[in-house]
């Protein structure tokens, strides 16, 4: 019953890192910017909405209506002008400038917020309610709600992405910039919607981790960048529901791992990622689908 | 070479092709009084100075790594501290079966050149910003690794054996010594690493890969052996990091903030040169002492000026004075010396707009 319950709880916070990743792989399949400030950025949102919180004491989830703008106007602002400088140099330049970026946020909440961590709505009966299903398995309504989310993201992303026109506009500049330029696309303004939306998800995600677990400025490295990352790769580049694959398969495999040891979690779950790199190393889906 | 160099050179007749303009013995010369000067620190200065030179050093040997792997080779690594760890727990453990510190130096950075080639392996297919992370998550891997090894200090590492014996003043010379040796082994590597045959794949992959390719370039033999080269100096640095600080703490070696350095050093000293990483350590140097009181802010102000070096003067500074003064303390391009002209510049490098 405990592996049972390890699946289960490994399939739910997969969600999690699905939600992580999908900005990621957005951001990649796009403007071909590998985002080394993602977590970071995550960390950057939650530590938002711990101040508005804090601040206008409004309710925990209403947080979501004011940071996931907010960092989806960041998001297009640093596109179009820090990033996409970067892009027109070369992609060492762009790479550089995202790890600058990285050290940065990640060093400027450290001098302003102390390497203490910090939950958001810590204690509310909304975060800590669970229900259980047989006497060993209790499965935290949070986890469902954020499982839910990531889905419904996913689903919203993909609709998007295929329905809308912006969508198309940006699934034509990802598959051929000259061509979609010559048809009249602005990319640059195309590049800045994607990492508005982008950013946005990586901003949800931030908020769930931080009701999730507790953050701290390095947090955003050490474990949502590099989580991200081997979903990403785990699920399969430029795919979507590769990406929620990845991040169940890599929740499933941390949460059997610290099944065995609770000490192996991340370990656990960078080895099944080392495997799918020397066995499958285009991911386990490798549709070539939009984005 | 553009077409006017090369019709110019065969109107005039004759030319020569040589590695520098001025004699390279004077620039030899320099350099070894350098060394001489820099050896003999430990008589002339007070400690304090030697131990700020010390990081120094281990931060210019690490950085002139990365600059190899980056500048060079094309392979933007974010987990060079997998080898930075590597190389101290490698003295560290070499150090409590009985070796001296300073001997198990040379057997830890070889070690971390083997531990290379499976590293390598598994990251070799993968390009650009995917290759930064996935080193990146390799470090880390190796990180949670080794702190499951409880006789090597587990997840909270231990103080260096071996190191108690000496008379701090010794120890503090002997540290300082065997931080310039290996700066000093590690540019000479790179020196003549860049003048042999494999420096010109690299400069040829540096400039376009795929012309690289095409020309017969062994690409990907010239990248593993860069990526090899690079895990033996950053493992040397490591191990001098352990005999340093006189400990060795999993999560204080295994940092990305040892990469991050490497690479904001290398962007502002110039990317591709070999006189980049050394103008680097000294605005790194500069900066960290005076921001030493203000905490983070030291990474911060890094962070920014390393952003707008990679976006605003991309051959960093070493680019500026070069383009200025045009004078190359490691000549390892050609320059063609036509008797007719002044000498004219013809160097293996793309025109950098």
């Amino acid at each position: 019953m405990a592996w049972v319950n390890a699946i289960i709880q490994g399939v739910l916070i997969g969600g999690l890192y699905a939600l992580f990743a999908c900005g990621l792989s957005l951001m990649f399949g796009v403007m071909k910017v590998v985002n080394l400030a993602h977590g970071d950025l995550a960390v950057l949102a939650g530590y938002i909405a711990i101040g508005i919180i804090a601040v206008v004491h409004v309710p925990v989830l209403l947080s979501f209506v004011v940071v996931v703008p907010v960092m989806a106007a960041l998001g297009y602002v640093v596109q179009r002008t820090m990033i996409q400088s970067a892009l027109d140099r070369s992609v060492l330049t762009t790479l550089m400038v995202m790890l600058g970026l990285s050290v940065v946020i990640e060093n400027g909440l450290l001098q302003f917020f102390t390497a203490n961590t910090r939950g958001i709505g810590t204690g509310l009966s909304l975060i800590t309610a669970s229900f259980s299903i047989g006497s060993q398995i209790q499965i935290a309504y949070l986890l469902v709600v954020i499982f839910a989310t990531a889905v419904v993201v996913l689903l919203g992303l993909q609709f998007f992405l295929s329905r809308s026109k912006y969508g198309r506009l940006i699934r034509a500049v990802a598959d051929d910039r000259e061509a979609a330029q010559l048809a009249g696309a602005d990319y640059r303004h195309v590049f800045g919607i994607a990492a508005a939306i982008a950013f946005g998800t990586v901003a949800l995600g931030g908020i769930a981790y931080g009701m999730y677990s507790q953050l701290n400025p390095t947090a955003g490295t050490d474990t949502i960048l590099l989580f991200a990352f081997a979903a990403v790769v785990i699920g399969g580049l430029g795919s979507l529901w590769g990406t929620l694959l990845g991040g169940v398969v890599l929740g499933v495999a941390q949460q059997i791992g610290a099944q065995i040891s609770i000490s192996d979690e991340a370990l656990a779950g960078f080895i099944v990622f080392l495997a799918v790199l020397v066995v499958r190393p285009q991911g386990l889906i490798s549709r070539r689908a939009q984005s | 070479m553009s077409l006017a160099t090369d019709t110019t050179a065969r109107q005039a007749g004759t030319f020569r092709v040589t590695r520098s303009r001025r004699n390279v013995a004077w620039t030899g010369a320099g350099a070894l009084i350098v060394v001489v000067v820099l050896a003999l620190f430990p008589y002339i200065v007070y400690s304090g100075t030697t131990a700020i030179l010390v990081q120094a050093f281990i931060v210019l040997t690490m950085s002139s790594m990365w600059n190899l792997l980056a500048g060079y080779a094309g392979l933007v690594s974010v987990g060079q501290q997998a080898f930075v760890g590597l190389g101290a727990y490698f003295v560290l453990i070499l150090a409590i079966h009985g070796t001296s510190p300073f001997a198990a130096l040379p057997v830890a950075a070889i070690g971390c050149g083997v531990a290379a080639l499976p590293l390598w392996w598994l990251v070799s297919r993968l390009r650009s910003g995917y290759f930064a992370i996935a080193t990146w998550v390799l470090a880390t891997t190796v990180l949670l690794i080794i702190e499951k090894f409880s006789s090597i200090g587990g997840g909270t590492g231990m103080p260096l054996p071996g190191l108690s014996g000496y008379n701090p003043a010794l120890l503090t010379a002997y540290t300082y010594w065997a931080a310039l040796a290996v700066t000093v082994a590690a540019l000479a590597a790179i020196y003549l690493l860049l003048r042999s045959r494999l420096g010109l794949v690299l400069t040829a992959i540096r400039d376009d890969e795929v012309a690289a390719r095409s020309s017969g370039a062994r690409v990907g033999l010239a990248r593993m052996l860069v990526f090899v080269v690079a895990g033996i100096g950053c493992g040397a640095a490591g191990g001098v990091l352990a005999i340093s600080q006189l400990q060795v703490q999993p999560t204080a070696v295994f940092t990305v903030v040892w990469t991050a350095e490497m690479a904001f050093v290398t962007i502002i000293g110039g990317l591709g040169t070999i006189e980049g990483p050394i103008v680097g350590t000294v605005v790194y140097m500069v900066l960290q002492q005076t921001l030493a009181s203000y905490n983070a802010w030291y990474l911060i102000i890094f962070g920014l000026v390393a952003i707008f070096v990679a976006l605003f003067a991309r051959r960093g500074l070493w680019g500026l004075v070069d383009s200025r003064i045009n004078v190359r303390l490691f000549p390892v391009g050609y320059w063609l010396r036509l008797d007719t002209d002044r000498p004219r510049r013809l160097r293996l490098r793309a025109p950098r707009g």
